[in-house]
């Protein structure tokens, strides 16, 4: 891996791109005042995405996941939205930045596919004429070369008839070809960073699965850093690299994907698999974590999960109740780090998997 | 779960006639959204509706709920022909058929409070008069949310507990069928888990009826009796849900269940076999003649063109578990074959 100092000079990862952090957040924290006061919905936030590699973040409803990702292109209100900490993309600072910066960064070097593609596609305007304009935006080129790029795009993503394709109006798609058109629109600058926050949740299996394979071939093909956001866990571990877990605006596990998913060390993830409908075939009930997450209001002391944490008494003392569990490796396991006082958390879990 | 039929559904359709420009000429069209559909829903039973994106699964719930009046076919509840009653002659099914809606954030009117949510349905049929909130907290603590919250109003609820709002509204009227379009998609797994669960318990306890309509194949497989797997506006095939998920013979079947992600493949497992469809579904304007599912399929012959294969009895109709079986299983090929091994088996961890 380079520093951050050294600049990326091909938009194409080579061997000496690929792994670089392309995304730097840390410490970031969202906070919303609002009538009943103030809601924090991101705190002290600290990840990175990495040029060729697809992070999943996953978490609870709510957790903070699309807010902290909006943050980073710059889509929130600055007048009704409090943002500290860093968010350094390609070694520029975001936190502070003026508007005119993310305008500039905004497709260029990082780009959002969401999940209702309606959102973002203007609906009286057709398709080939919006991706044109977005690759115009950035490059001095003539109409006829924008189109041109834009039919490209279409075909690289897969639509069928992309000539014809480019003329016709959001609406005349279907639900599979407008996500496609999304990502054309994501990608026609090569960002280094491109987040997908559900980009399939609303569509069924074979869709999901030809735009995942879509987005995971334009992954190796560019070689950007994917953020996946999805409650899909199935999806993460098909797809990708790095997890991270959140819970109540916190990060509280990340590591390698599939080893969280196969073992997982922190109680909030471990009650995240529990509850899939898989580990409880032909049992009535699933295992739902019991409770409700907490008010952003108004947050728990010591550990956001402790009031719906099973594990709280076998920490010693009252230090679950009154102490924020700082990041740390877990016991046991390389490449993994948790926000849990548990002394022994991997073997706490399958103490409590065997028992079950 | 008694043996009475609740919902007999009988060669449904839905045509949306809309203008088109083409070149210069504004020509007259047709979206065949829901073409030609047949199912029953008994009392306490669950129906699961699958299939690709736009073939029709939000409208057939539109139309069974008579939020939308079919253009074809009949829909009878509980033996009355309930396909073209006017507005006036519905207030029993109004009561009787209630809707969850897929997104909780925007199903909910933000101006009023929990207690106006789910006191309006009651004022509207007449129910519990003078009682209604002892009624909404009675409500509100069977859908596990805290009675003291009944002057919240929806911001101030996570998307879980939204849900468990739609929910108890949905029951606040005692109905018979629930037609749940979605219901757990926006919700991380757990809070899917805590509504599941609440659906489950309350469908035994109140011996409910339910469509529900959803695109993730694990939670339909755990919650439901039996899927209806739909393709461009028809049913493609149907039956009991082990037929279904461990002998499937319908080739999109076999593709739909072949396509879901599995969380095995963490734990080192090697991918099942995929079927990769390639190509989009083709417009609902303009359906492929005979076979719909013809231009995807990998087995398509010539008679594929030329006949619309009907749904009929499957081929086999024995369990993979090689024990003979009975039980409903219909499917719409011309060339049937069953093939088993689509889904993961399922480790049992208790
Ligand atoms: N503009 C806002 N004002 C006040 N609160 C907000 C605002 N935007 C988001 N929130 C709150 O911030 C929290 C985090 O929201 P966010 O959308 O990031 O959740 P999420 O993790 O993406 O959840 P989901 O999985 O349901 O999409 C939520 O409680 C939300 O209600
Ligand atoms: N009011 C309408 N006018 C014209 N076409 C419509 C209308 N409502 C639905 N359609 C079309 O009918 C078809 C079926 O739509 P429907 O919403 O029932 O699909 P669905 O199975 O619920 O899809 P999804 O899984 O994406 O929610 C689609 O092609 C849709 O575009
Ligand atoms: S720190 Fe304590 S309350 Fe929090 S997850 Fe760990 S054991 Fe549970
Ligand atoms: S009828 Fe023909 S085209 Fe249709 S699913 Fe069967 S084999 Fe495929
Ligand atoms: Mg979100
Ligand atoms: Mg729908």
């Amino acid at each position: 891996m380079s520093t951050s100092t050294n600049t990326v000079s091909t938009r194409t990862a080579g061997a000496n791109t690929a792994g670089e952090v392309v995304l730097d957040v840390s410490d970031l924290s969202v906070a919303f005042p609002t009538e009943e006061g103030l809601v924090q919905a991101v705190s002290n936030l600290s990840y990175q995405a990495r040029l060729g590699r697809t992070l999943a973040i996953v978490g609870e409803s709510g957790s903070g996941k699309s807010v902290s990702s909006m943050a980073v292109l710059g889509l929130h209100n600055p007048k009704r939205t409090r943002i500290t900490g860093s968010i350094k993309l390609d070694g520029l600072e975001l936190v502070g930045a003026p508007a005119s910066t993310f305008q500039k960064i905004r497709s260029t070097k990082a780009a959002m596919v969401f999940q209702d593609p309606q959102s973002s596609l203007h609906p009286f305007h057709k398709i080939g004429k919006q991706i044109a304009e977005a690759y115009q935006a950035h490059n001095k080129v003539s109409k006829q070369i924008a189109h041109k790029r834009a039919v490209e795009m279409l075909d690289l993503v897969g639509i069928p008839n992309p000539q014809r394709r480019a003329n016709q109006y959001p609406h005349e798609f279907s639900g599979g070809m407008r996500q496609r058109a999304m990502i054309a629109l994501g990608l026609v600058n090569n960002p280094k960073l491109l987040i997908a926050d559900e980009p399939t949740t609303a569509l069924d299996v074979t869709v999901q699965a030809q735009i995942l394979d879509l987005v995971n071939d334009l992954q190796k093909e560019f070689g950007s850093a994917v953020i996946l956001i999805t409650h899909d866990l199935a999806v993460v571990a098909e797809t990708a690299d790095d997890i991270l877990v959140m819970y109540a605006g916190r990060g509280v596990e990340k590591g390698s994907a599939k080893e969280v998913l196969a073992q997982p060390s922190m109680p909030y993830t471990y009650g995240l698999l529990q509850s899939l409908p898989s580990h409880s075939e032909d049992l009535d009930e699933l295992k739902a974590i019991p409770g409700a997450p907490p008010s952003l209001l108004n947050l728990p002391s010591g550990c956001s999960f402790h009031p719906r944490c099973q594990f709280k008494d076998q920490v010693p003392g009252d230090a679950c109740f009154t102490q924020l569990p700082e990041w740390r490796p877990t016991p046991g396991l390389s490449n993994r780090e948790i926000r849990c006082h548990l002394a022994d958390p991997v073997a706490t879990l399958q103490l409590d998997e065997g028992a079950r | 779960m008694s043996d009475q039929t609740l919902l007999k559904v009988t060669d449904l359709q839905r045509h949306f006639p809309f203008r088109e420009v083409q070149g210069l000429k504004m020509v007259r069209a047709t979206v065949r959204a829901v073409d030609g559909i047949s199912f029953t829903v008994k009392q306490g039973q669950t129906l699961g509706l699958v299939g690709e994106s736009g073939c029709g699964k939000s409208t057939t719930s539109r139309l069974v709920t008579r939020l939308d009046e079919p253009t074809a076919g009949s829909i009878e509840f509980e033996g009355r022909d309930i396909t073209h009653l006017k507005e006036h002659q519905l207030r029993g099914i109004r009561r009787d058929v209630q809707m969850i809606f897929q997104d909780p954030y925007s199903s909910l009117n933000p101006r009023h409070t929990v207690g106006s949510i789910l006191t309006t349905p009651l004022k509207v049929h007449g129910l519990h008069k003078g009682k209604e909130k002892q009624r909404v907290q009675e409500l509100l603590e069977l859908v596990g949310l805290n009675p003291e919250h009944i002057n919240r109003y929806p911001s101030e609820f996570s998307g879980g507990q939204r849900q468990r709002i739609g929910i108890a509204r949905a029951l606040a009227v005692e109905p018979k069928l629930i037609i749940a379009d979605e219901p757990v998609s926006a919700l991380d797994v757990s809070i899917q888990a805590q509504v599941m669960n609440l659906l489950a318990k309350l469908r035994d306890e109140l011996d409910l009826a339910f469509i529900f309509v959803a695109h993730d194949l694990g939670v339909v497989r755990h919650f439901c009796d039996q899927v209806a797997v739909m393709y461009l506006g028809k049913i493609v095939e149907y039956g009991d849900k082990k037929k279904i998920y461990e002998a499937p013979e319908h080739p999109y079947t076999q593709a739909l269940l072949s396509a879901a992600p599995d969380i095995n493949v963490a734990r080192g497992i090697a991918p099942k076999e995929r079927i990769r469809l390639v190509g989009d579904v083709p417009s609902p304007i303009d359906p492929p003649s005979g076979c719909r599912f013809r231009t995807r399929c990998w087995k398509a012959q010539d008679v594929c063109a030329q006949q619309e294969p009907p749904l009929v009895a499957a081929e086999a109709d024995i369990s993979t578990r090689g024990r003979r079986e009975g039980g409903l299983h219909l499917q719409a090929c011309h060339f049937p074959e069953v093939k088993t091994d689509l889904v993961a088996e399922v480790e049992h961890s208790a």
